[in-house]
C-alpha cells in the first residue's frame, strides 16, 4: 500500500491531537514502560497520556547537565559512608558513573526520539487509512492503483470487502493483545481454549470474506492490494503460504513430545506437497490461458466450439484461490489439533505478531526518509 | 452409472478429469508426488462424456471433475483429497498403489 505521495506533503513534526491507543498499534506497548527508566518523569504533573510523557522525558534530558544528575546516582549520604576509603578511588568511581549515566541518557534520548517519530508516522498513516476506508474507495493507493484500472465504476462488493477487512485487522490486533495478556497472566487451560477457538474462527472468517470477494473480482483478491506491501511480497495465490505459516510457528513450540514432533513433520511435508501441486496447477492455468488468448478464443461463440475459452479459464482462477484458502485453513486446523491448548495459544500469538510486524514494516518503509532526487 | 463404476474399479487410483481442467492436473500432480500414477479419464474426450458428468454429479460431487476414486470407492474432489492428505490419511489409502522404489 504505497501512501508516500500523500505523506510527503505533510509535516512530520506536529504531534496529532488524537492518539491511537497502544492496543491498536500492538507492538508499540513498550512506550508505557519508559516511565520506569528515569526517576523524575512522573513529577511533571501532566495527565497520563503517553506522548506528553515522552516529550517531557526529552526536555528533562536536554536540561540536565552532566555533572548534576538525579535519580541514577547514589544519594549523598553514601559519600559519607565511603569517607574512610581513599579519595581518588571515590573520585574515579564517581567520574565513571557520571560518564556511564551520560552515555545512557544519550542512548535513551536517541531511542526515544526514533520511537516517537515512527509512532507519529504510524498514527498519521492509520488516520489516512481510516478516512479512505470510510469513504469506501478502492484502496489502490499511489502509483500502482492507476495501473490496475481503477478508473472504472467502484465495485461495491470489493469496497465492502475493504471495510470488512479493515475491521478484521482491528479485531485481530485486539485478540493478539488479549492473548498476550492471557499467556502472561497464566489463566486456566479452559479459558485459554476459548481464546484459541476464537482466534481460529477469526482466521476462518477471513477465508469466508475472501471467498465472497473472489467471486466478485478474483484479480483483486489475487493482487493483494487489500494487504500491505510487505505482506504482498510473500503473496501466494491470494494470501500467505501455508508452509510459511508452519515456519513462523515452529520456533515458538518449545516442548513438543516425540509424537507431536513426528506429526508436525508429517504435516509440514504434506502441506509442502499440496502447495507444490497447487503451484504447478497455477502454472498450467497461466500457460493454457496464454494459449487461449493467443488463439483469440476469449468468449464462447467463437469459431471452435467446446474448446475452453479464456473466460472459462478465469473462472478456474476462483477455484484456485478458494483451494489455496482451503489449504491455509486445513493447515491451521491440523496444526492446532496436534498442539496442546497452551502451545496453540503461543502459536497463535506468534502468528498474529508476525503479520502485525509485516504490516508495521510496510508503514515504516512507506514513510522512510528519502534522499532528495 | 455402470461405466463410471467399471472404470473406477479397474485400477487403484482413478481420476475423472477434463483435459482443460487445471485443478484436475493439480490433483494428479499431488498423487505423482506421493509416488502414485493415477489412471486419468478425460470425460470431455469420451463420447459418453455428458452422461458420465451427470453420473458424477449424482454421486454427490459439487464439481464433476476432478472426481477421485481409490480402490473403487469415491473419495471426493480436490477439497476432500487435500483434507485427507493434511490429516495424514491419504498416504495409507494409496500405499498399495505406490510405485516400487527402484
Amino acid at each position: 500500500m504505497e501512501l508516500h505521495p500523500i505523506m510527503s506533503s505533510k509535516g512530520m513534526n506536529s504531534p496529532s491531537a488524537q492518539f491511537v491507543t497502544p492496543s491498536r498499534l500492538g507492538i508499540y506497548e513498550p512506550i508505557h514502560q519508559l516511565g520506569t527508566w528515569g526517576g523524575n518523569i512522573k513529577s511533571n504533573g501532566n495527565p497520563s497520556t503517553s506522548t506528553p510523557m515522552i516529550v517531557e522525558v526529552d526536555t528533562k534530558l536536554d536540561t540536565q547537565s552532566e555533572d548534576t544528575s538525579h535519580g541514577t546516582f547514589p544519594p549523598s549520604n553514601k559519600y559519607e559512608q565511603e569517607a574512610s576509603k581513599p579519595v581518588d578511588k571515590i573520585q574515579r568511581r564517581l567520574a565513571q558513573n557520571r560518564e556511564a549515566a551520560r552515555k545512557s541518557r544519550l542512548r535513551k534520548k536517541a531511542y526515544v526520539q526514533q520511537l516517537e517519530s515512527s509512532r507519529l508516522k504510524l498514527v498519521q498513516l492509520e488516520q489516512e487509512l481510516e478516512r479512505d476506508r470510510q469513504q469506501g474507495l478502492y484502496m489502490g493507493g499511489g502509483v500502482e492503483g492507476s495501473q490496475i484500472g481503477f478508473s472504472g465504476p467502484v465495485n461495491s462488493g470489493i469496497a465492502a470487502f475493504e471495510m470488512e477487512y479493515g475491521h478484521w485487522v482491528e479485531e485481530q490486533n485486539r485478540q493478539i493483545c488479549e492473548l498476550r495478556s492471557a499467556l502472561q497472566a497464566h489463566i486456566s487451560d479452559i479459558e485459554l481454549h476459548i481464546l484459541v477457538e476464537g482466534g481460529m474462527s477469526h482466521y476462518f472468517e477471513l477465508f469466508r470474506l475472501k471467498s465472497a470477494a473472489a467471486k466478485d473480482d478474483v484479480f483483486y483478491v489475487m493482487s493483494g492490494m487489500w494487504k500491505t506491501a510487505a505482506e504482498r511480497f510473500f503473496f501466494w495465490i491470494g494470501g500467505f503460504r501455508p508452509s510459511e505459516l508452519l515456519k513462523v510457528l515452529h520456533p515458538h513450540l518449545d516442548t513438543l513430545t516425540d509424537s507431536q514432533f513426528m506429526d508436525v513433520n508429517n504435516l509440514r511435508q504434506s502441506c509442502q506437497q499440496a502447495e507444490d501441486a497447487l503451484s504447478q496447477g497455477m502454472d498450467k492455468l497461466q500457460s493454457t490461458l496464454a494459449d487461449t488468448v493467443a488463439a483469440g478464443q476469449l468468449v464462447e461463440g467463437g469459431c471452435i466450439p467446446r474448446i475452453p475459452t479464456a473466460m472459462e479459464k478465469l473462472e478456474a482462477l476462483v477455484s484456485f484461490v478458494n483451494q489455496a484458502d482451503h489449504l491455509r485453513q486445513e493447515t491451521l486446523q491440523q496444526m492446532f489439533r496436534i498442539l496442546t491448548t497452551r502451545q496453540a495459544a503461543r502459536g497463535l500469538l506468534a502468528l498474529g505478531e508476525y503479520f502485525q510486524r509485516l504490516r508495521a514494516l510496510s508503514s515504516i518503509w512507506a514513510t522512510r526518509p528519502r534522499e532528495p532526487a | 452409472m455402470d461405466k463410471i463404476t467399471r472404470l473406477a474399479s479397474e485400477k487403484g487410483v482413478v481420476i475423472f478429469s477434463k483435459s482443460s481442467c487445471c485443478m484436475c492436473y493439480t490433483v494428479n500432480i499431488l498423487f505423482q508426488e506421493l509416488g502414485v500414477s493415477p489412471v486419468v479419464h478425460e470425460i470431455d474426450q469420451d463420447p459418453e462424456g455428458r452422461e458420465m458428468e451427470k453420473a458424477l454429479m449424482r454421486l454427490g460431487c459439487n464439481e464433476p471433475v476432478p472426481a477421485v476414486f481409490i480402490a473403487g470407492k469415491l473419495i471426493g474432489s480436490t477439497n476432500e483429497v487435500m483434507s485427507l492428505h493434511l490429516s495424514g490419511n491419504l498416504i495409507p489409502l494409496v500405499r498399495p498403489y505406490q510405485r516400487a522404489v527402484s
